[in-house]
């Protein structure tokens, strides 16, 4: 119990649910915001920090047609898709997508980023269809993790 | 199924909202405490305390006992974990990410500050 409140510091990254359906992350990133902008717009940047090392996945392929209207997809492994479509995009300062894996009750996404000295103040806001869905997302990222510790059990077994 | 699982999430982070019901959760947490203790040790009335304590108790975190006169609160059966779990999940993740673009952005600025920059500042 005593680490709770340790678990809850904030450092830079915040995150704070605004409403039943609504979590909001800021963090400040020490780059231009066209940097900022670039490294999530070009995939073969994007690839490099989207999927942290610490969980342990692989993104295999990575399609983004970054511009309104356009699509994205991104695969993990066999059924294992993300896409959706880039409902906004305003160079760099504005990104909105959805989220579709889900079916179509899907989630939108809306990143800002607002370059102050120098440095880029980005907030990124995530609403979902429903609370179930807000409280079933933080958990997922959990799951999905777990799962694929489970796969490359499977994989091991079979290297050994 | 996933509703009927994650339902009580949504009171417990309203209940949480409050800066004083943070800290009176917290308290409770270590140890079992009267309305008149937390309105004494939160410098509030008792009835502002009493309010703050049934947003708690209604939201599973904290359970209350009255014997005799005096009213009882700990931790509620129920305590923080779910809440934690999430916020802890998400922020964790983001942070993740964060920590590596902040990576990728320095290279990119690297990249940027000798003359063979491809780009028009």
């Amino acid at each position: 119990m005593e680490t709770r409140k340790q678990t809850e510091t904030v450092r830079r990254t915040t995150v704070e649910r605004t409403s039943d359906r609504e979590v909001v992350v800021t963090r400040t990133f020490d780059a231009p915001a066209r940097l900022v902008f670039e490294a999530w717009t070009k995939p073969e940047l994007f690839r490099q920090w989207w999927v942290p090392k610490s969980l342990g996945m692989t993104l295999y392929d990575c399609e983004m047609d970054v511009r309104t209207g356009g699509k994205y997809r991104l695969n993990f492994g066999e059924g294992m898709d993300f896409f959706g479509r880039y409902i906004e995009v305003i160079p760099p300062s504005r990104i909105v997508w959805t989220n579709e894996e889900e079916g179509p009750d899907n989630s939108v996404t809306t990143v800002t980023f607002e370059e102050k000295d120098g440095k880029t103040v980005l907030m990124m806001s995530e609403v979902y269809p429903s609370k179930e869905a807000l409280d079933a997302a933080g958990t997922g990222a959990a799951e999905a993790t777990q799962e694929t510790f489970a796969q490359l059990d499977e994989l091991l077994a079979t290297m050994g | 199924m996933v509703q009927y699982q994650h339902a009580p999430i949504d009171a417990s982070f309203a209940a949480l909202s409050d800066a004083t019901r943070r800290g009176v959760l917290e308290h409770v947490a270590q140890r079992a405490a009267s309305i008149s203790d937390l309105a004494q040790r939160f410098q509030m009335s008792l009835t502002g305390m009493k309010k703050h304590v049934v947003v708690l108790e209604q939201a599973g975190l904290i359970a209350t006992e009255k014997v005799g006169r005096v009213r009882t609160c700990r931790l509620g059966s129920r305590g923080l974990d779910d809440e934690i779990a999430w916020l802890q999940t998400y922020r964790t993740l983001w942070t993740s990410r964060f920590n590596e673009l902040d990576l990728v952005l320095e290279g990119m600025k690297q990249k940027e500050k000798p003359n063979g920059n491809t780009k028009t500042d």
